[in-house]
């Protein structure tokens, strides 16, 4: 529990994550060092011209340069203008990303708090859960691509649209988590309430929310991502110029001929969904840190 | 005094009853899977006494006490509590319990805990504080008012869930097994605190424990139950002097009643022994 050994094993975090991160790099490059297309590097370094030529042993197509382009050429795909003389395409794509987070948050808001009411109401009622949850499950069986359209052409209401159909992919995680932790305390926690003739009001504030705490930022976290998934997927039938899903469909038509910009493009989500995912860990850690009692203690 | 007197016979006094039970039956489930959790039960408790109920695992002690406390409700029979119905008495928050876990919440500080009633029950933030501030006291744990329930020791968070039960100063105090969680050095200090608190607050206690020194120790009366189906077998009045202390565990009267009560629970095994082997005798017959 000492703050030296925290900050310790911070810093063995941070280390694992750079090392995750070089391994990533190393196996990227090393299987189209093995596997990949010839490549030759021509050109000069501090005066000393270079000129390594390179032709891997084997061939494989998951390596060639149309899969797997060089990790440099991803992120230079970023410097590189969009179009010709056109503003770089890590500049757009930071544009379109906040586009998207905009409709991701807003849906991440909605069904967070419809999960959650669902989650209260259902838990209040065993007749009521029993005929609800299959339609909730249910309801994330169907292909999200199958109903976005509908969404979309019934509201006409653009972003806000797409944060409806980032809503529907955010509410479900939300209402499993809610039902168990709604139930999560101690039985004899609800005996003391009773003991005090507590009204159900009096039970869901002080004894069922508090202790739902730790399970809703669990499923949170994976309805952060699933709002910003369900964002890029619904800016597709909408046909929204502004956000990330647009990049996507642009840089798959045009796959053949800038493999890196789509890739560069996929960077951009995963990077949009960590930062929300990192997002709803702070505020987790910022509401339970020194009052609930820490992981390490529960095994202890 | 035998199981199936009146309540008011058996209460042993001209004090107001703080616990009347007459009649009371106790079935789980129903038909051919009913079991019989307890059978006629009658027992009356005066205000200021110490009643503790002991017995095998399954005699039903802590169902009798949570059928007091209205946490689950007799198949037959009648249970008042201050001369009320028992639904009454808890909506009136006549009681407080304390469970053989401290069940405390774990985000909330020590005094938030304690002040937990309280809050139930609408009191402003001043008298709350006020209160628990007090009770920190009784229970011997100021100084840690703003620590969590996990930064504290198994007896410490007994401690702070008495102290929660005490909080709106109820008239009886229903205790299940409140230490027997506890290692035998703890528990016998707790005791003696319980003592302390008990001595000053005049609160009617009713303690489930299947420890016979530690019913011995603590009650004015001692009720011997036996299992399957649950029956008070014999009451025991304990005559060691007031206040109890260290001293009163080295009385030789002490050891008597702690031989009293031990035979009293060995008879309800030689009984249910013989009774088997009635039953085994009539299967062969």
């Amino acid at each position: 529990m000492g703050s030296a050994s925290a900050a310790l094993r911070r810093r063995r975090v941070a280390l694992a994550w750079i090392l995750l991160a070089v391994a990533l790099v190393v196996v990227w490059e090393g299987a189209k060092w093995l596997f990949g297309d010839p490549w030759r590097i021509h050109g000069s370094l501090l005066g000393l011209p270079i000129d390594i030529e390179h032709i891997p042993p084997f061939h494989s197509r998951i390596a060639s340069d149309l899969s797997l382009p060089h990790v440099w050429l991803v992120f230079t795909a970023f410097v590189d203008p969009a179009q010709r003389q056109g503003s770089p395409l890590g500049l757009i794509l930071a544009g379109q990303a906040l586009f998207t987070l905009r409709e991701a948050l807003t849906g991440f808001a909605l069904g967070g708090s419809l999960g959650l009411l669902l989650g209260i109401g259902l838990v209040h009622s065993r007749l009521a859960e029993r005929a609800f949850v299959p339609y909730v499950v249910a309801s994330q069986t169907v292909p999200i691509l199958a109903i976005s359209p509908l969404i979309v052409v019934a509201t006409k209401a653009g972003w806000l649209s797409v944060a409806i159909i980032s809503a529907y992919l955010t509410f479900f995680p939300v209402t499993i988590a809610a039902l168990r932790g709604l139930r999560a305390a101690d039985a004899r926690a609800f005996e003391l309430m009773r003991s005090y003739g507590a009204s159900a009001w009096a039970v869901l504030w002080k004894v069922r929310l508090p202790s739902s705490v730790p399970y809703l930022f669990a499923s949170l976290r994976v309805a952060a991502a699933a709002a910003v998934i369900g964002a890029i997927i619904g800016e597709l039938p909408a046909g929204i110029p502004d956000g990330l899903g647009a990049s996507l469909l642009n840089y798959n038509q045009y796959y053949t001929s800038g493999p890196e910009r789509l890739w560069a493009t996929i960077v951009m989500c995963s990077i949009v969904g960590l930062g929300f995912v990192g997002l709803v860990r702070l505020s987790e850690w910022l509401l339970t840190r020194n009052r609930y009692r820490p992981v390490e203690a529960l095994a202890a | 005094m035998t199981a199936g007197a009146g309540a008011a016979a058996a209460a042993g006094g001209g004090a107001a009853l703080v616990v009347s039970i007459a009649g009371v039956t106790k079935r789980f489930g129903e038909g051919d899977v009913a079991v019989s959790a307890l059978e006629g039960i009658d027992l009356g408790i005066s205000s200021g006494e110490f009643v503790s109920l002991i017995g095998p695992s399954g005699c039903g002690k802590s169902t009798l006490l949570r059928l007091i406390g209205d946490l689950t409700s007799p198949t037959n029979g009648k249970v008042l509590v201050n001369g009320k119905p028992a639904r009454r008495a808890r909506l009136d928050r006549d009681y407080g319990m304390v469970f053989q876990a401290p069940v405390l919440m774990d985000w909330r500080t020590v005094a938030r805990n304690i002040e937990l009633p309280l809050e139930v029950m609408g009191h402003s933030r001043a008298a709350r504080t006020a209160r628990s501030a007090d009770l920190l006291k009784l229970v011997e744990l100021e100084g840690f008012a703003t620590r969590h329930p996990w930064q504290l020791s198994g007896g410490m968070q007994q401690r702070v869930a008495i102290a929660r039960a005490l909080a709106f100063d109820p008239a009886l105090l229903l205790m299940d097994e409140p230490f027997g969680a506890l290692d035998e050095m703890t528990r016998e200090r707790m005791n003696l605190e319980l003592m302390n608190i008990w001595t000053r607050t005049k609160t009617t206690v009713v303690f489930v424990t299947h420890s016979i020194p530690e019913a011995v120790f603590l009650s004015t009366r001692v009720v011997v139950m036996s299992a399957r189906p649950g029956r008070i077998t014999r009451i025991v009045d304990v005559d060691l002097p007031q206040p109890r202390t260290a001293d009163t565990r080295e009385d030789e009267r002490y050891f008597e009643l702690v031989t009293t009560v031990r035979e009293a629970l060995r008879g309800n095994e030689d009984r249910s022994a013989s009774a088997a082997a009635r039953v085994r005798a009539e299967g062969l017959a």
